[in-house]
């Protein structure tokens, strides 16, 4: 049996290979009945991808970027983990991204990616994620691909109700799973119901420079705030989010938290609260989290602690926050294209709830309330339903759109992706991930313009799917073709971390704003060397400072001597090609840290102490050109007590 | 066949190894050893070059023609000078030969177009150029950088030229 699997591949692969050589025709030019899965993520070689694909990294803390359809990982992004590839948060200049009222932290758990929107459509300027564990929300500038911002949620904890921006990217949101005393304090956890509380934390995005400052939050009851979306076209100047563990529990939550038949959607008219905050309204409560930015001129990182946060109490800006009851411990929250419809995935429910904006509006308007909560009015269920799939599934947990009236949801328990319709909640057709999976992606599919051509399901395991790798295997996301009436399972990929969630999004918006390089006259690094003939080293009592140039395929200086035991000896290195792709690498034997890898026009700095008598070489760490081998030079290292006066040198006799 | 594999693998390896090494030993002896030679052999070499520089020999690049006024423009050069500082001094000195060759003297050798092609351009001209692929070989395969220049740019660092 196995033989004639093997035979049937083969032939599959020669027949692909065939046609490609027919001509070159692309796929796009072929039927659809003529083409196989293995031609629709064939991205042949020079080809470029339709779509990227932007795939948090989970417990990495990171970000990596595919291409779609080929699931070809193109770059892993650091955010919230030290990355020594990359010099992330071990060169001088990025350390400050990492900096928390903890202190440096040098790990995150990275959850969910969302892309700037304009008018409810992906723009491609910014991808914002949240670090769950140490509560921060990032910004990564996608004209770099770099994480170009970083600023931590005080009064959060467990910050996974986030990072979601509205239509136009005024604001990014970070809401609290976990609830906390608020302000923190000494008390016993038994006195949670009551003292706990959370917080939903609005970031104003700058829209011209994307800058991120928390506007104001929310303090919220003690729940858990698990999910959230804002609202889209006719619901915009809303938010929701879902919640759980409404039971106000403080242990065995796996029990005491799924005792309530119904939880909560809060939707949060942000609106009516950013009025209420730019009359004066809110109170500034001391605090203190870390705002740190990174400066593409200065290739650099600033930390600024910021000492106040605005709270907003929701009693006091009465018609802003509604409770929406929803059952069962609901996770995704997800609202279509159209604004209308807010989709709540209780996980402990058979049925996907949906709700209907325009019901919400009128309950809210004849104040027909079931009660409050914490002074907050609960609207009726059934004043509030659309409809409900039913039994679709098993454990559902997050739905995305096609643009075409369809909505897929996934369900982590029977392991599949379910197609159903808008407004009939019929189900259309379901088809099988391998296996538990969590989130999904549709390129756009959280916007008022889905891309709704592949859908990518991520897998929290993969047991059978991939060859063993000892007890930890990969865990992977699943491409499928919803372009026809069922959905066709396409391919399956490894993926970096876990794969958590994902926002993706035509290649085209983004490509043509990615940049080359970083021009030397713009180069206003403190520490740079622009010019060739200003390569020098400085001697500042037990400092000694490096201004060092690299090009292919030489350092200057390359030669330097009057470096003693005991030194602290900065390396300050400019690579001064003005080429696109043309990297160069520099470490130090000995020096506890990583190395650098430096772009074209850019300066880092990293810190070398040496520690022992002698002569020590540095070299170039990216292979740069023929002559990579030759990059490298010496240091030669003198006792303490030695009073040999620095000197470096190039090419000279 | 394993073994074989490996063996020729190994052999492939081995015969690469020598051959770099070879190279370098013996152009370390000839800078060592025998500078005084070497000088003179070089000599013998540039006359010989120098009577047959090809100065119809325009480049491959944007720069089709370019008609230089009887009279340096002082203004332009200066501007080149500084160009020329900033991004080109890394590899290329005025009074020796560095990475690259010293500009000095390089209208004696080179088209006004060819020389802006270089700057423009270099990836293609090292490797469709005669002259320019020859010269990659003269230096150890030490590729001419492109600096993303502008045109303007380029020609200001050609009016620099000029002046040296």
């Amino acid at each position: 049996m196995k033989k004639a699997i093997n035979i049937v591949v083969a032939l599959i692969i020669v027949a692909g290979l065939f046609s490609c050589n027919n001509g070159g025709t692309s796929n796009k030019n072929q039927g659809a009945l003529s083409s196989s899965a293995a031609e629709k993520v064939y991205v042949a070689p020079g080809e470029l991808d339709e779509f990227y694909a932007f795939v948090s990294g989970g417990f990495s803390g990171q970000l990596a970027v595919y291409g779609l359809p080929s699931g070809r990982l193109f770059k892993v992004i650091p955010v919230f983990s030290v990355d020594a590839e990359k010099a992330w948060g071990f060169n001088e200049e990025t350390k400050p991204m990492l900096n928390t009222s903890h202190g440096f932290i040098p790990w995150d758990d990275s959850h969910h990616p969302d892309i700037s929107q304009t008018n409810g459509e992906l723009d491609g300027r910014w991808v914002f994620i949240n670090g769950n564990n140490t509560p921060r929300i990032a910004k990564i500038d996608l004209t770099t691909f770099e994480t170009t911002e970083i600023i931590e949620i005080p009064n959060s904890a467990g910050n996974h109700s986030s990072s979601y921006v509205t239509d136009n990217t005024e604001y990014v949101i970070a809401g609290t799973r976990f609830s906390i005393p608020i302000p923190q304090r000494d008390i016993s956890i038994k006195e949670y119901k009551g003292n706990f509380k959370g917080t939903l934390s609005f970031i104003k995005v700058d829209p011209e420079d994307g800058k991120m400052n928390i506007k104001f939050q929310l303090l919220m009851p003690g729940f858990d705030y698990d999910k959230a979306h804002p609202g889209r076209g006719k619901s915009h100047g809303w938010f929701f989010f879902t919640t759980y563990n409404t039971e106000e529990a403080n242990t065995l939550l796996e029990v005491n938290a799924s005792q309530n038949d119904k939880d909560f959607i809060a939707a949060i008219n942000w609106k009516k609260i950013e009025e209420y905050v730019n009359n004066g309204g809110g109170k500034m409560m001391p605090t203190n989290y870390a705002h740190n930015v990174y400066d593409d001129a200065t290739h650099s990182a600033t930390s600024t602690m910021i000492k106040e946060v605005l709270m907003v109490d929701p009693a006091e800006v009465p018609g802003a926050v509604y409770f929406l009851p929803t059952p069962k411990s609901p996770h995704g929250c997800d609202v279509d294209p159209s604004g209308e419809y807010i989709v709540a995935s209780g996980k402990l429910s058979a049925n996907v709830t949906v709700h209907s904006f325009t019901k919400m509006l009128d309950a809210i308007e004849n104040k027909k309330f079931a009660g409050e909560a914490y002074g907050i009015p609960i609207l009726n269920f059934e004043d509030v339903l659309a409809g409900v799939v039913e039994q679709p599934g098993l454990g559902p947990l997050h739905t995305e759109f096609d643009g075409k009236g369809n909505a897929y949801t996934t369900f982590f328990i029977s392991s599949e992706v379910v197609k159903w319709k808008l407004g009939t909640w019929e189900v259309i057709d379901r088809k099988n991930t391998y296996y538990s999976v969590g989130h999904l992606m549709i390129p756009g599919g959280n916007s008022q313009k889905p891309y709704g051509k592949y859908l990518l399901a991520m897998n929290k395991i993969t047991k059978d799917r991939y060859l063993p790798t000892g007890p930890e295997v990969t865990q992977s996301a699943q491409l499928y073709d919803i372009t026809g009436e069922k959905m066709e399972l396409l391919l399956d990929f490894p993926t970096v971390g876990e794969p958590h969630y994902a926002a993706g999004i035509p290649a085209e918006i983004i490509m043509k704003n990615s940049k080359k390089l970083y021009k030397l006259e713009e180069n206003k690094h403190k520490y740079a060397t622009i010019t060739d003939g200003d390569a020098r080293v400085e001697r500042d009592g037990k400092e000694v400072h490096i201004y060092m140039t690299m090009i292919r395929s030489h350092f200057n200086p390359d030669n330097i001597e009057g470096v003693k035991v005991g030194d602290k000896v900065y390396f300050h290195v400019t690579n001064l090609e003005q080429d696109y792709d043309v990297p160069h690498g520099v470490a130090m034997i000995g020096a506890q840290t990583s190395e650098l890898l430096i772009m074209p026009g850019q300066t880092e700095t990293f810190v070398w102490y040496p520690k022992q008598v002698g002569v020590w070489p540095f070299y170039c760490t990216d292979f740069c050109s023929a002559l990579h081998q030759e990059m490298q030079g010496y240091i030669r290292v003198s006792p303490a007590s030695s009073n040999i006066e620095l000197s470096w040198g190039l090419g000279e006799d | 066949m394993k073994n074989v594999i490996k063996l020729s693998l190994l052999v492939i390896f081995s015969l690469s190894l020598s051959s770099c090494g070879g190279d370098a030993k013996k152009e370390k002896k000839e800078k060592v050893k025998i500078t005084t030679k070497k000088k003179e052999v070089k000599k013998v070499k540039t006359e010989k070059k120098e009577k047959t520089y090809d100065l119809s020999n325009k480049g491959i690049g944007p720069i089709k023609s370019i008609t230089l006024s009887a009279d340096i423009d002082q203004a332009m050069a200066t501007k080149g000078a500084e160009v020329y500082k900033a991004k080109c001094t890394a590899c290329h000195k005025v009074e020796k030969k560095f990475i690259g060759p010293s500009p000095k003297g390089i209208f004696k050798k080179r088209s006004p177009e060819w020389i802006m092609n270089m700057i423009l351009n270099p990836d293609e001209m090292v490797k469709k150029d005669p002259i320019a692929k020859a010269l990659l070989m003269e230096y150890n395969g030490s590729p001419m950088a492109n600096q993303n220049l502008t045109e303007e740019e380029a020609r200001s660092v050609l009016e620099y030229f000029r002046t040296l």
